[in-house]
């Protein structure tokens, strides 16, 4: 059987670091960076004697992801000891949350080729993060440890195996991403490793109901590597059933330079955790008023804003989806917008501005869009100058790419680069004059019937004209002259 | 050693405090007194690990500015005490008693050290303990033995032998221990001097050295009720750096210490006085219960059915947990660290150089007990045994006010006598364990010598969660009922 008749089942464990000043069990401070073991205290540190004391910070945003995810938020949960040997767990356990997690199920709403659907959760649990081992530093070849990371707060989110491709993968981390960026509770970053994710990937006949034997595939810190990943890991596990092999439940580690997985560990190598109710802290208890206030504080959330846009705005799905997967393009787009006079028609000129030149600059320039030099404002100005016929298409991306980076008004580029649009009939009846007397054989052909070649005439004008005919008096003159 | 430090060495914590207030002697004295008593018993005794002369000094001096200053914070301002080597103390070095920690100089304090510290107590020194406090005879110490000054053949019990040896040779005034399972009543009762185990969570337990968490609790020793009752006013109180410390305000201890006995209802638990006692304990016991009913308290037989399960619960929990606080002796950040090539063999090495027989017996019981498949048969039902010894003393308490017994079955025996013999040194602690496992406050007393042996007997009391108020205010009673016997001369 080729791949194609094997039905691909996913699961993701996803790792959100939360946006606290300050660690889950300690005062130190979660800022990325920093000397080795500059942010680290006897807590973090694991000396002896030491205890956690929950940050409640961290419990307000588990409250507010559960409730923005449809979860049960359970009014008591129970932390956990997960006990394993590594150099850069400290106290020789990790503080988890095992068998009563803050929360279960919910879902996370995803949209893939104009088809909603919601990924089903298993649960959310609040956790401390492991520090790193870092080698090659020391000059005499020993490795060294820094704790810098150990007790930051991470979100384990960890869905049900509701995947059915590489794509629905895909689309479930940039919303659930998209949803954690807005409520302000994670940055997003796969790079710098504060978004996180594991999959569990399978794979079975097609019409098959029988989950098959799953991996566990981790690092894996871009998209791109992700789905590097996962179509490894299934051509994998597709080869090993048609050779009569049998899938074996291990963990596999991604190995970006090869792109491929290989073993880390199996199932029979697999730590016993020993997990147990971490004696040191009592049951985390959430209050209704808790709730309530997480509640008053939830924002809009992606998919939200997106259907908004459909219905308020008459966008279409994919325009809404592009928009809204930044909250800060988001909140851009709407300001825009407003500046534009709010109109449907205003906000599809906007979303194509948004999605289209914007993104590219804000691609190449890695900045945000709070960070964007053109303000809505300027943009709005933009769509003005366009409307009123004093900017034609080609100005109109000089002028947005030059406010882009230099933040000038629109007007002043305008002048300052001689954009404006050419709309004196005269000046384009010369052009067009000129045009056709240097193209006696294709106005032949045209008039002979071949009506393509007027995209022909209409470049040669525009490139005669630098790009500045008005486009619509270019094509009138042209039409006039050609018929006659 | 002169005969003023001898002198002021029969000064109690209290007594003590109240001369350097009144300015009849000065802090430095005192603590010049008990450096030199150490000085002279402590090859004998064994108490201390570490003694700490120019910190107790420098810390006495400013007590005596204090005095003259008329700024005295407390009533044990400029009082010498010491404490378990299991308390972190800030720049003197602290062990628990291993060999894994040898070396570990604590970047910071306990919350009770502090405590202390701040209410002007001189701290000596470190004391003598079982190894990570896993022991009843002190005798697990990976340093030295701790002898009795009762008699230095014998045990002066465990964890916190030195705790209590330390106070019945008279080298300090005061003293803190922990009890995870008996560890400060058990010694208590053995040298003859009285040990409080708080409820839980009434003492803070950051930067107390964890052994079993869910039962660690730290608490005072002295050789006056009155003067256990005073140290226990001092680090009692919530604390917001241990998130299982209570935010119950604390009650004063001292204020109802002498109401006396009369109206108290004293449970008499039936299984604790079943058989199996020795005979000079079990007389010791029933004196005082019978010296209870002369001050006019009422005995009331009730029944803790479950007191049997207590050791065999405690011995998977306490491990359990132990196995896991134990984890992070990894020679990778502080303490021993053996030379070893690569990973695995550096953990292997450093554990097991690092740990002596008792802590790695330990580990490997918790490890099993917490294993996949074990867990709901082992941890999860001594959990389960838990409640029900709760429920027993729930139920007991709605006819009496406090439960009365012994502390331990038998006298401080002989060193060696059971070292080979790890169940029956566990079944030294069946009796206090059930305290533990129920969280309850509790604590032992002087109330009798067994004639045989002339060594102390202790009478167990133990109470309503976060009433030892009552419990002291009943211990008090008895001291005065039954004045407890002349502590034995070491010299």
């Amino acid at each position: 059987m080729p791949v194609s008749d094997f039905q691909v089942v996913l699961g993701l464990e996803v790792h959100a670091q939360l946006l606290t000043k300050t660690k889950i069990f300690c005062g130190c401070t979660t800022a990325f960076g920093g000397e080795p073991n500059a942010h680290t205290c006897p807590i973090c540190l694991g000396l002896p004697g030491v205890l956690p004391v929950l940050n409640a910070r961290v419990l307000e945003l588990a409250v507010l992801t559960g409730l923005a995810l449809g979860c049960r938020v359970k009014e008591s949960s129970v932390f956990a000891r997960k006990n394993y040997f590594y150099p850069d767990l400290p106290k020789g356990y990790q503080i988890s949350q095992y068998e009563l997690p803050i929360c279960e199920g919910g879902a996370v709403p995803v949209a893939l080729g104009g088809v909603e659907k919601g990924v089903r959760l298993t649960r959310i649990h609040m956790e401390e993060d492991a520090g790193k081992n870092v080698h090659d530093v020391a000059a005499d070849g020993s490795s060294g440890v820094d704790l810098n990371r150990a007790g930051v707060p991470l979100l384990e989110i960890v869905s049900e195996p509701d995947l059915r491709s590489v794509d629905e993968a895909i689309a479930y981390l940039k919303s659930l991403r998209a949803i954690l960026m807005t409520l302000g509770v994670n940055d997003g970053n796969l790079q710098e490793g504060s978004f996180r994710c594991d999959a569990n990937v399978s794979v079975m006949p097609r019409g098959s109901e029988k989950l098959g034997t799953r991996c566990e595939i981790k690092n894996m810190n871009s998209f791109r590597f992700l789905r590097q990943a996962i179509d490894f890991e299934v051509r994998r596990q597709v080869a090993l059933i048609e050779e009569g092999g049998k899938v074996v439940q291990e963990t596999r580690l991604f190995d970006p330079d090869r792109g491929e997985t290989r073993s880390m560990r199996s199932k029979e190598e697999a730590h016993d955790y020993r997990y147990f109710p971490e004696p040191d802290l009592p049951p985390v208890r959430v209050p209704p008023e808790l709730v309530e206030r997480m509640r008053r504080a939830l924002p809009e959330l992606p998919h939200a804003r997106a259907a908004r846009y459909r219905r308020d705005l008459a966008l279409p799905a994919h325009d809404a989806e592009l928009l809204v997967a930044e909250k800060e393009t988001a909140e851009w787009f709407e300001a825009a917008v407003a500046a534009s006079g709010g109109a449907p028609e205003a906000a599809k000129k906007v979303a194509n501005w948004v999605n289209g030149e914007l993104a590219r600059l804000a691609n190449e320039s890695g900045l945000a869009a709070s960070a964007w030099k053109i303000t809505p404002a300027r943009l709005a100005a933009v769509l003005r100058l366009v409307d009123a016929g004093t900017l034609g298409g080609p100005g109109a991306k000089q002028v947005v790419e030059e406010v882009f980076r230099t933040g000038a008004e629109p007007d002043a580029v305008l002048g300052a680069r001689g954009l404006a649009q050419v709309s004196d009939e005269g000046a384009i009846e010369a052009a067009v004059d000129q045009v056709l007397a240097a193209s006696a054989a294709e106005v032949e052909r045209y008039r002979g019937g071949n009506t393509k070649l007027m995209g022909f005439f209409v470049g040669q004008v525009m490139k005669l004209m630098k790009g500045k005919g008005n486009p619509a008096l270019v094509n009138a003159v042209l039409r006039r002259k050609l018929g006659g | 050693m002169t005969r003023g430090a001898e002198e002021l060495g029969r000064l109690g914590l209290a007594e003590a405090g109240d001369a350097v207030g009144r300015g009849e002697v000065s802090a430095r004295a005192l603590t010049e007194a008990a450096l030199a008593r150490i000085d002279a018993t402590d090859g004998k005794i064994g108490a201390f690990l570490r003694v700490a002369p120019e910190r107790a000094l420098a810390a006495a001096d400013a007590a005596d500015a204090r005095a003259r200053g008329r700024t005295r914070r407390s009533a044990i301002d400029g009082v010498p005490i010491a404490l378990k080597d299991i308390f972190l103390t800030r720049g003197l070095e602290t062990t628990a008693g291993s060999r894994i920690l040898q070396g570990f100089v604590p970047p910071y304090s306990a919350t009770v050290v502090e405590r202390l510290e701040a209410a002007g107590a001189v701290v000596t020194g470190k004391l003598n303990m079982d190894e990570f406090a896993m022991g009843s005879s002190n005798e697990n110490s990976a340093f030295k033995p701790c002898r009795n000054p009762w008699d230095l053949a014998r045990t002066p019990g465990g964890s916190s032998g030195g705790s209590a040896a330390a106070l019945a040779a008279r080298q300090v005034h005061g003293t803190l221990g922990t009890d995870t399972g008996g560890s400060i009543r058990l010694p208590a009762s053995f040298c003859g001097v009285v040990g409080v185990k708080p409820t839980y969570g009434r003492v803070s337990r950051y930067g107390v050295i964890a052994f079993a968490s869910s039962l660690d609790q730290p608490g005072p020793l002295g050789r006056s009720v009155r003067d256990a009752a005073l140290l226990l006013q001092v680090i009692a109180g919530h604390d917001p750096r241990d998130a299982t410390s209570s935010t119950r305000p604390v009650d004063d201890y001292l204020a109802p210490l002498e109401g006396g006995a009369r109206g108290l209802r004293v449970g008499v638990p039936r299984e604790w006085l079943a058989g199996g006692l020795e005979p000079g304990v079990e007389r010791a016991v029933r004196a005082a219960l019978q010296a209870y009913e002369a001050m006019g308290a009422t005995l009331v037989d009730v029944s803790l059915p479950h007191t049997r399960y207590g050791i065999a619960a405690y011995y998977l929990i306490a491990p359990a947990e132990a196995s896991s606080n134990l984890a992070r002796y990894d020679g990778i950040r502080f303490g021993l660290r053996a030379e070893a090539r690569g990973l695995r063999e550096l953990y292997a090495e450093t554990r097991e150089q690092g740990f002596g027989a008792e802590p790695k017996r330990r580990i490997m019981l918790g490890t099993y007990a917490l294993s996949s498949g074990y867990y709901d048969a082992y941890y999860l039902r001594a959990q389960k045994v838990r409640t029900l010894v709760r429920r027993d003393f729930d139920e007991a308490f709605r006819t009496c006010d406090l439960v009365a017994g012994p502390v331990s079955p038998t006298v401080a025996f002989r060193l060696g006598e059971k070292a080979q013999d790890p169940l029956a040194m566990y079944l030294a602690d069946v009796f206090t364990i059930t305290a533990n496992l129920a969280a309850l406050p509790g604590l032992s007393v002087p109330c009798g010598q067994d004639a045989a042996t002339g060594l102390p007997v202790g009478l167990q009391l133990v109470g309503r969660p976060f009433d030892e108020v009552t419990l002291l205010r009943a211990a008090r009673a008895l001291e005065r009922e039954l004045p407890p016997p002349a502590l034995p001369e070491v010299g």
